[in-house]
């Protein structure tokens, strides 16, 4: 649905995107990863059309960006970065705007406006100014003014930034909701956001990609050692020994120990999963086991990984 | 059909905020007053054979027109630079818009904006053809030559405001070219009668003028649709620079 072949794309003397080919399957949620500046919001600026590249090839459904510019703007929905919306509009004539300039039927308009309200949860300020409404709500008017026309591809350019936690788990589901029949491309810097929403993940650096794998494969392969994060409930000192007893085990660090809870964190051999022994053990000295679960890499840990190992690869 | 859709968008935008009804209260009230004190003049004073023609001329021109000419660049500031400097610009260019839709809409909106300003200045012709009825047919050209010397104004002002995101920057660049384009050929002594005829072919007073003696002309209708056409010709170029600026 999505194809990009060697693009680049420089400002001035400066290069923004340097060479970058991936594609994205019709249906699929494919997550670009990447700090800051690294150029996840340029390719999705040539994506839309919003300029062109300076090499390379850009497709959306088998038609060439640049010549077919119309005909690919009225496939794709985008949510632009700090979405900024006309403050003197309702939500409701905003979206009738865009019906109107995507080509949603004139028939069709009025119904489509009021399912994609109630999709994004608009309905109780359908009728307020955008500029009076919360950042919150103002990002997900951006999220139904890219879906008013049922797009075939939607491009989100960090469409949870900025909302409260309850928000993003709505907005996380309304992206997974619409996978399957919409193709969709997301960008974001949170590593576990990509692991929840996207079936791929796209990672980039200084305008290249530097890795391309689901979330788990990209934690997996990258990960030196396994890290588990237990809580226990027993005394200090039998708890660590016990830990440090079970085979496999190569350091455990001791978090706190207050209130007769020790919480601490054990380190094993890469695919070597201790929640298993661990939890027998406390089980068989009659301690509670309040927590034990592997630890998350940390987008920082995953990317200083990444980077070093593409630059030891290319030298 | 799009365009009327950008068009209907920023009437919304226009009429939303309290800018159009308090200026054209204060445009009605000044031209109110000087209808009042003009038409007093001519009537006491005389100037000429035909004084009520002449006051619609100089009443047309130099009050109707020079306040418009005034109160332009307020409306047409905001036209592309907020959009630049609000962000919303990125929409526009990234939902299946043309950029002549986008111009064309925007430059419609405001005119339909002065129309409402022109609707409110019928009510003096009201007034004289009550007490004095006369012939409406020079009102015709009168009215006519006053959009398209607004529709000049706008598309300049819609030029200059695809420029720069500051609307501060855009209302008074605006203001300073249509004032030269108005009062170019004021300081008649100041240059050769020849430079002085060819500055007039570049006049929008003059041309304007021309109009507001309630004839038609193929010459100054033809200048208004060049000054209309060369603006909104300017105001595409610089929207497409984005393609190799890299900018919004």
């Amino acid at each position: 649905m999505i194809e990009v072949r060697d693009l680049v794309k420089d400002f001035g003397t400066t290069r923004a995107v340097a060479g970058v080919t991936f594609s994205v399957r019709r249906g699929e949620i494919v997550g670009l990863l990447g700090p800051n500046g690294s150029g996840k919001t340029t390719i999705m600026r040539i994506l839309t059309g919003f300029f062109p590249p300076s090499e390379g090839r850009v497709s959306v459904d088998g038609l060439e960006v640049g010549e077919h510019s119309l005909a690919v703007r009225q496939r794709i929905g985008y949510l632009p970065e700090n979405v900024v919306l006309y403050p003197d509009l309702t939500v409701r004539r905003f979206l009738r705007f865009c019906a109107e300039v995507k080509g949603v039927p004139a028939a069709a308009r009025r119904r489509r406006i009021t399912e994609v309200m109630a999709a994004c949860g608009l309905v109780e300020v359908a009728d307020k100014l955008i500029g009076q409404l919360s950042k919150g709500y103002r990002q997900r008017v951006g999220i139904a003014q890219a879906l008013v026309h049922e797009p075939l591809v939607l491009v989100l350019d960090e469409p949870t930034v900025g909302l409260d936690p309850r928000q993003i788990v709505e907005i996380r589901s309304l992206i997974k909701s619409l996978g399957g029949s919409t193709t969709i491309l997301l960008s974001t810097h949170i590593l576990p956001e990509v692991g929840m929403t996207c079936g791929r993940v796209i990672i980039i650096d200084y305008g290249r990609i530097i890795a391309e794998d689901t979330a788990e494969g990209l934690t997996r392969r990258l990960r030196g050692s396994e890290e588990t994060r237990a809580r226990v409930a027993g005394p200090r000192a039998a708890v660590l020994d016990a830990v440090r007893a079970i085979p496999g085990v190569e350091d455990v660090r001791e978090e706190s120990a207050a209130d007769g809870v020790v919480a601490l964190v054990a380190r094993s051999p890469r695919g070597d999963d201790l929640r298993r022994d661990l939890a027998a053990i406390v089980v068989r000295q009659g301690w509670d086991l309040l927590e034990v679960r592997p630890l998350p890499m940390s987008l920082e840990d995953l990317f200083v990984r990444l980077v070093r190992e593409d630059r030891e690869g290319g030298a | 059909m799009r365009t009327l859709a950008v068009m209907r968008k920023e009437l919304a935008s226009y009429f939303a905020g309290p800018l159009v009804y308090t200026v054209v209260g204060v445009f009605l009230m000044a031209t109110g007053y000087q209808f009042y004190t003009t038409l007093s003049g001519y009537v006491q004073i005389g100037f000429g054979m035909n004084i009520l023609e002449n006051f619609w001329q100089d009443f047309f021109v130099n009050h109707i027109g020079f306040y418009l000419l005034i109160v332009v660049p307020l409306f047409t500031m905001r036209l592309l630079a907020e959009e630049r400097r609000l962000g919303t610009i990125e929409l526009l260019y990234t939902y299946p818009l043309r950029d002549a839709e986008i111009m064309l809409g925007k430059f419609l909106a405001c005119l339909i904006v002065f129309l409402v300003f022109l609707g409110g200045t019928l009510l003096y012709p009201a007034i004289v053809y009550a007490i004095q009825p006369f012939d409406p047919a020079p009102f015709a050209a009168r009215y006519l030559g006053a959009v398209l010397f607004l529709a000049s104004c706008i598309a300049c002002g819609l030029f200059v405001s695809s420029l720069t995101d500051s609307q501060v920057v855009a209302s008074s660049c605006t203001f300073v070219i249509l004032l030269l384009f108005w009062i170019i050929t004021w300081n008649e002594a100041a240059v050769s009668s020849t430079l002085l005829t060819a500055l007039s072919q570049l006049s929008t007073f003059d041309h304007f003028w021309a109009f507001s003696r309630g004839v038609i002309d193929l010459k100054d209708l033809t200048y208004f649709l060049l000054f209309i056409g060369f603006f909104l010709f300017l105001t595409l170029r610089s929207m497409e620079s984005r393609q190799w600026r890299g900018r919004r």
